[in-house]
Order: C-alpha cells, then sequence, then structure tokens
C-alpha cells in the first residue's frame, strides 16, 4: 500500500474550481479527463470577465484608454508566458489558437520553407495526430520522406533507433515531450543533443507537458516549443508556439492581414517584426489575458508541487487499477505523467466510459487522436482517465470502484 | 437508466454474438466504421432473388454496436428486402423518434434505452447503416460519419 501523501491542500485548491462542485446523475462528479482539457479556476473566469466588462478594445491600434489597456494586458500576457518557459525574449513568444496551429504554423513556415524533395521529418510513433498530419501534408507536397521513431511494449521511445533515422537529409525532428494517450515523458533533453549533433531543429509538442512538468526551453535547448492554453487551466482558443528568435527571424510570415504588416501598397508588403509577423488579424484578446492569468494561478501552486502530487496520484491510481482481475494497463514507461490508459478484458471502452458517467466519473474512451499508438498496441482503443492537481486519491479510489460496477453489469472477471 | 441500456438481452448478444462469421458465398460484402469509437464490422449477406437467405457479420465494437449487429441479423434473415427495410425504419425511429411507433420490433425493443444516451446512438446504428447499403446493392465502406 502506497501512503497517501502530497504537498498540495487539495480540498483548499478545489474551492478554486467552480465546476468541480456538482453532481453528475446524482453523483459527486470525478474529472479525469484532464488531457483532453482541464478546468478552470475562478482567477482565469475572473481575468476574461474584467477584460470584457472594464478593458475591451483592439490591441495594437488605437491611442484611446481602452486600448492602452488591452494593448498592456495582452503584452503582459505574453510576457507571463516567457517567463513561465524560461524564454529568452517576449518576441520569441508567439500567440496561436492551440498546439495544434502551432505545428501548423511551423510545417507551413519552416516546413515549406526548408524542406525539399527526398528530404525527411523525424517524429515517433507515440505522437497525437495533431504532430503527425501536418508533417504528412507537407511531405506529400514536396515529396519528402516522413521516418518514424519507434517504440517499446512500454511506450517509451528507442532512442537508439531514433538515432540511427537522423541522416543528412534529415531538416526537423518534432516530438512530444508527454503521449497523450500513454502518459509517456520522453527524453527531450536527449532528443535535442542528438538533432543538433547534425544540425537538425527539433519541435517538442509541450500540449500535456506544459500543465504538469517545469518546463524550461533554454535548459530543453529546443528550437520550437507549442502548448495549448485549455489544457493549462485556461481558456479554450489560444496557444504558444516559442521559437528561437533566430529561426524566428528567418521565416516568411504565416497567414497574411492586419498586424502582421508594417507598410501595405498594391505594390509591395513589408511585414512587421517577431512575433507580430506570425499574428495576422485580430487574436483572441480575452483569451491570452486568460491564459496570463491561468500561468499566475499555476506558479502560485509551483510546477514543482503540482508534479509531485500528480505523481503520488499516478502511484496510488497505478496500483489501485493494477488490483483489478482482467484489467491491462497501456503505457507503463519508467518516465511517465498523469495518464493512466488501460482495457479490461470483455469490455469495451465505449462501455466502460457510459457505465463510469452514470457514477459521476468522467474518462475519455477511444482513441485519443493517436490511432497509430492504438495500432501499435493492437487495441482498437482504450479508456483513458487524466490527472490533475485538483484530483484526490478518494477520486481514484471511485474510479477502481466504477470499474468493479462495469466488470458487474458486464459479467466480465 | 443503466439497466435500460444494458438490458439482458443485449450483454448476451455482445457476449455471443449470433451469425458472428464470414460467408464464402455471400452476394454482397459491405464494410461498416465508425471513426468516433474505432468500431468496425464487415457484414456478409447472401441474397436469392429478393429474400435475405443468409446474413452475417465479422468486427469488433462495443456491447450496443455488437449486440444489434447480432440481433440485426436475426430479425431480417429469410426477409424479403422491402420487410427488411421496413423493420430497419421501424427501428431507426426507435433510436431517435421522441414517441416511436411501439411494437412489430420483437427483441429489438430492448434497444429502446439507447435513446437516452445520444453519445450511443451511433453504436447502435452502425449495423444497420451497413445493411441499408448492401441492400441497395452497395459494395462501399459506410461510416457514421
Amino acid at each position: 500500500m502506497i501512503t497517501v501523501s502530497s504537498p498540495l491542500d487539495v480540498n483548499r485548491i478545489r474551492e478554486d474550481f467552480p465546476i468541480l462542485h456538482q453532481r453528475i446523475h446524482g453523483k459527486p462528479l470525478v474529472y479525469l479527463d484532464n488531457a483532453a482539457t482541464s478546468q478552470k479556476p475562478k482567477a482565469v473566469i475572473e481575468a476574461i470577465q474584467h477584460f470584457y466588462t472594464s478593458d475591451c478594445s483592439n490591441i495594437h491600434r488605437g491611442v484611446h484608454e481602452l486600448s492602452e489597456r488591452s494593448t498592456y494586458a495582452y503584452e503582459e500576457a505574453r510576457a507571463k508566458v516567457q517567463r513561465f518557459l524560461n524564454a529568452r525574449e517576449a518576441r520569441e513568444i508567439v500567440i496561436v489558437r492551440g498546439t495544434t496551429e502551432a505545428i501548423n504554423l511551423v510545417a507551413q513556415t519552416y516546413g515549406r520553407q526548408r524542406v525539399e524533395a527526398g528530404d525527411e521529418v523525424i517524429i515517433t510513433a507515440l505522437e497525437h495526430h495533431s504532430n503527425i498530419v501536418p508533417w504528412q501534408m507537407l511531405c506529400e507536397e514536396k515529396r519528402a520522406v516522413l521516418r518514424v521513431a519507434p517504440i517499446n511494449d512500454r511506450g517509451e521511445l528507442l532512442i537508439e533507433e531514433f538515432e540511427r533515422l537522423l541522416s543528412a537529409r534529415t531538416r526537423l525532428v518534432a516530438l512530444a515531450q508527454v503521449s497523450n494517450a500513454l502518459g509517456t515523458v520522453n527524453p527531450v533533453g536527449r532528443v535535442v543533443e542528438m538533432a543538433h549533433r547534425r544540425g537538425v531543429p527539433v519541435l517538442v509538442d509541450g500540449a500535456q507537458a506544459a500543465p504538469h512538468l517545469q518546463v524550461d526551453v533554454r535548459t530543453l535547448d529546443c528550437d520550437f516549443y507549442a502548448f495549448s492554453g485549455h489544457k493549462i487551466y485556461g481558456p479554450t482558443g489560444v496557444g504558444v508556439l516559442y521559437g528561437k528568435a533566430a529561426l524566428l527571424e528567418q521565416l516568411d510570415p504565416y497567414q497574411g492581414g492586419g498586424d502582421m504588416i508594417r507598410t501595405v501598397t498594391f505594390e509591395k508588403t513589408t511585414y512587421n517584426t517577431i512575433p507580430y509577423k506570425f499574428e495576422a488579424g485580430t487574436p483572441d484578446i480575452a483569451g491570452v489575458i486568460g491564459l496570463g492569468a491561468a500561468i499566475d494561478y499555476v506558479q502560485g501552486i509551483g510546477m514543482g508541487n503540482i508534479a509531485a502530487h500528480e505523481h503520488e496520484l499516478l502511484l496510488y491510481g497505478t496500483e489501485a487499477l493494477e488490483r483489478i482481475p482482467g484489467l491491462r494497463i497501456i503505457g507503463t514507461a519508467q518516465e511517465k505523467a498523469g495518464v493512466i490508459s488501460f482495457v479490461l478484458d470483455g469490455v469495451h471502452p465505449h462501455d466502460i466510459g457510459t457505465v463510469l458517467d452514470q457514477e459521476g466519473i468522467a474518462v475519455r474512451t477511444g482513441h485519443h487522436c493517436a490511432q497509430p499508438v492504438m495500432d501499435r498496441f493492437a487495441i482498437p482503443a482504450t479508456t483513458r482517465a487524466s490527472l490533475a492537481f485538483y484530483n484526490t486519491f478518494e477520486e481514484l479510489d471511485a474510479l477502481a470502484r466504477g470499474i468493479g460496477r462495469v466488470q458487474e453489469i458486464f459479467g466480465a472477471c | 437508466m443503466l439497466n435500460d441500456l444494458y438490458q439482458e438481452v443485449i450483454i448476451d448478444h455482445s457476449r455471443r454474438p449470433r451469425n458472428f462469421r464470414s460467408m464464402d458465398d455471400a452476394t454482397r460484402r459491405v464494410e461498416g466504421y465508425n471513426p468516433l469509437c474505432g468500431d468496425k464490422l464487415a457484414l456478409y449477406v447472401r441474397m436469392d432473388q429478393d429474400v435475405v437467405a443468409d446474413i452475417s457479420f465479422v468486427g469488433s465494437g462495443c456491447a450496443i454496436s455488437t449486440a444489434s449487429a447480432s440481433l440485426m441479423t436475426e430479425s431480417v434473415k429469410g426477409k424479403t428486402r422491402a420487410e427488411a427495410e421496413a423493420i430497419l425504419e421501424r427501428f431507426h425511429d426507435l433510436l431517435t423518434k421522441d414517441r416511436p411507433a411501439a411494437g412489430g420490433l420483437g427483441k429489438l425493443a430492448a434497444f429502446s434505452g439507447v435513446r437516452e444516451f445520444p453519445a450511443r446512438v451511433k453504436c447502435a446504428t452502425l449495423a444497420w447503416h451497413t445493411l441499408r447499403s448492401a441492400l441497395e446493392g452497395s459494395s462501399e465502406v459506410v461510416s457514421t460519419e
């Protein structure tokens, strides 16, 4: 039995999340779908409300008071992201709609400028569709080759196999820091080192990492880093692309429009400096300010404390689920974040999800936008419980009881 | 509510699906796919003139989709195309209409509880979309999306 201990006062923290205090089908909500999206603290909700009730205006345009205020709040949020990632400069932070757009931006700018016929892009076997499809589209357009570094049966990247794939034709490596379907934490630092020895830049998909681990882009030395606001307790519809300034400066703009230009005539347009040349049109200003509030909130708790509590939850939940006969956890890497993906003998994940929902427990069922991962383990789908710092040990007990209920109904085990 | 969804006959057919086999002399073979949950099935039909002389399926899916396919094969075997299509329409109404016409569905009435679980309606209808396509003589992949 694991000793239950946590550096966090979780009951007090839960008071900050209004949505958690409700009943679903008559049972207290147990929210274990945090890898899909996480819930929002009052501080985030209030920051968005404050923007719309007091400061709403467009940014980078007006000379009036409200425009000054909203521009300041927007750029302040960018600076918060910079400090959160330990980026060297705020202009290395490009605001986008989410991780998906960040990756597409790199594929459409860096990819289209640098990748030619016969060149190669390397990804890994545990990527989310959003870190597969943009590269497939690019490779198809350029007649380039997509290489996939394999994983072992625990869901860990085979680093030597990865290294063997690096060649003179490699133009980019793109990989997740944390797998959304398996929870594996990839050895990103080593991957970057190997790639850089051959002069190959690395994009890190941090969608599942930034909310749960201390991220330092200068220590990682990655060239691009992408994450989403809504998984880090901020609003949906905003995200971040970090890029090294020297690299961003060499890239062509992403989309054309307002704010990304310096001068426009019908003959010629000159572009704004980074990061603005990648930020065409009015962004989700309120969302960006909400993201800034979310970063303040998690830093107030401390990323180290968050990671420590979630690690305790992971160990506790893993042990509780492993005791259930007929249950098999998919993704058993040594280095793992708070994701427990599993299959149950004789019961399809979709049925598990419906029964758990009736118990008030929200989990994700399906392929988790990672069909190649499902194929790798020869399963159609899994049930996934994904953790956040506001989850409790009691909620994991409820999950285990819920799975017991599933087995009662289906007469399994 | 859960007991309405997972009625005994549904659990039984999901664990021991009937007519769960491929068919060498099928006159039509159609694949059904639900990209949302990854449910896949291949439906085999042997038409004799206008009659569904034999019908079977293989595939993988949740309890609702497997039981639905199993009970479907039992309910349309030996029926004419017009009769099978009539059952199909009544089954579809059962899942989607607020006040479906009662009766005439036999064991298929066990699926009435699915209506209360909108996310699961597609699971129950996958096999039937595939059947519709087979009856129309098509041999393409049918998707619920």
